[in-house]
């Protein structure tokens, strides 16, 4: 049951009795005159979907499950990957292989066998989302890219549900409580996400494993927040985690009247995401149409003997992990310096770890007037799977 | 006015690494022009082809978003603190 103000979504559901065994259970809780006997009813009755079971979604269910909320919700439709032990902790090495959700689902109901828990094995999208967040009181957002993250927003918006949001790079983290009846939307914040391939994924940028750990936490603290209705839930304001130098902010998000979601409400339905996330010009349009050469193909061609100049455009520290050989390295961002040191009479094929940089860069090369230039399609993950095991995974 | 630029981590290695970089200006727009002269890399990261924020980047002057108040016009005075937030996604 929400009751906070500043929701929209208050549950008529009556509070649930506790248990003999809850009471001891909760005992901590119930010792808070902010929780009691009534909070912790409340958080019985809540019904909190997460989506996403990964980083976010990990610290976040766990805390919720054992705080007592009654029902969490969990939409993940992935497998899990050894990489993604370094920092998603609802999964162990155990689970490599299984669905994220039957880990999930084993490991919280372990925690909390009193939670129920529903769980929602498909790819969130604008056919399901309203369906499947019209179920709950509230949505914490621990997806993994923008598209998702706009649906989800619209969606809340459209519902009138709290969205609890968090996401993370690298070093530094957001969190934020958007669409309620009063505050922001996420696309107050960003009225339209980045073009592909402009901000890296954690995929190819890398992540704190703990900072998930500290953002997930937070999102939680305000899930409970506003199921309870106690404190001040961070409602238009956008919290900033810098893990490396240890900095806390909270920086002001204004309702913009403009907002085509919670503004102007011209936005009545959800609407093609994949397609309002592939737009936009900058400094990745058209990495789509950017030649590619298929990794086999590049590995038959160089071992035919023809000559073909390969550069690899990540970083030095990428570089030490794991190469191809005669390869020349030159990151991305030093890539317009390094071009008189390029042949431009011999085709350049480029690689970086997954294809997005390497597409950059051979966008730029083209611009510069390289002719013969390909990226190298799925990088040194591909080349590794395909061409050379020696070459390491990462 | 001598201010200071606060980066994101995604953005910093643009700069040499430098989380907070000193830059000069009377406006929001004239220091971020200033910023992106000294790492031309960052240009592409901070504002689109006309010189306008892009609407995915949050620039913070002193805590409130300049898009409510100036925008890139807004005046800066010595010893402001202007914090850009860039859209990430990782989850």
């Amino acid at each position: 049951m929400i009751d906070a103000p500043t929701t929209s979504a208050p549950s008529v559901r009556p509070p649930p009795t506790l248990e003999r065994e809850e009471l001891l259970r909760y005992g901590r809780h119930l010792l808070l005159p902010e929780v009691g006997i009534n909070g912790q009813r409340k958080l019985k009755a809540a019904r909190v979907l997460i989506v996403g079971a990964g980083g976010l979604g990990s610290p976040a269910a766990l805390y919720l499950a054992a705080a007592g909320v009654g029902t969490i919700g969990l939409v993940d439709f992935d497998v899990v990957e050894v990489t993604n032990l370094q920092r998603q902790l609802l999964h162990g090495t155990r689970d490599i292989g299984r669905p994220k959700l039957d880990s999930a689902r084993d490991r919280l109901s372990d925690t909390n066998p009193n939670v129920r828990l529903e769980l929602h094995p498909v790819r969130l999208t604008a056919a399901n989302a309203l369906t499947i967040i019209g179920q709950y009181d509230l949505v914490l957002d621990g997806t993994d890219n923008f598209v998702t993250r706009y649906l989800v927003n619209d969606a809340c918006v459209l519902l009138g549900k709290p969205n609890v949001y968090g996401s993370i790079f690298r070093f530094d983290g957001q969190a934020s409580v958007f669409a309620t009846t009063d505050g922001p939307c996420y696309r107050c914040l960003y009225p339209e996400p980045p073009p592909p391939g402009l901000v890296p994924s954690c995929a190819e940028g890398g992540v704190l494993g703990v900072l998930p750990g500290l953002v997930g936490t937070i999102q939680a603290t305000e899930a409970v927040k506003l199921i309870l209705g106690i404190g001040k839930p961070l409602v238009g304001r956008l919290l900033l985690v810098d893990a490396l130098d240890t900095q806390f902010r909270a920086v002001t998000v204004h309702r913009d009247p403009a907002c085509p979601a919670c503004g102007t409400r011209e936005l009545q339905g959800l609407v093609d995401y994949e397609q309002f996330c592939a737009t936009g010009g900058g400094a990745s349009a058209g990495l789509d149409a950017v030649p590619q050469i298929e990794p086999r193909d590049l590995a038959i061609r160089r071992a035919s003997g023809e000559s073909i100049q390969l550069i690899d455009v990540r970083e030095p520290h990428e570089w030490e992990i794991t190469r191809i050989e005669g390869a020349r390295l030159i990151p991305l961002h030093r890539l317009e310096t390094a071009l008189p040191t390029i042949d431009r009479t011999t085709p350049v094929a480029v690689y970086c770890k997954a294809g997005t940089r390497s597409a950059l860069a051979v966008r730029d090369l083209l611009d510069a007037g390289f002719r013969q230039v390909w990226s190298v399609t799925g990088g040194i993950v591909r080349w590794s799977r395909e061409v050379d095991a020696a070459v390491a995974e990462y | 006015m001598p201010v200071t630029i606060a980066l994101p981590s995604v953005l910093s290695r643009l700069a040499d690494g430098n989380r907070a970089v000193p830059a000069t200006g009377e406006t929001v727009g004239e220091a971020v022009a200033d910023l992106t002269r000294r790492f031309p890399s960052l240009s592409t990261r901070l504002v689109d082809d006309a010189g306008e924020p892009y609407p995915f980047v949050t620039y913070y002057l002193n805590d409130e978003d300049i898009r409510f108040a100036g925008g890139f016009g807004a005046r800066v005075r010595d010893g402001d603190e202007l914090t850009i937030v860039s859209a990430v996604a990782g989850g």
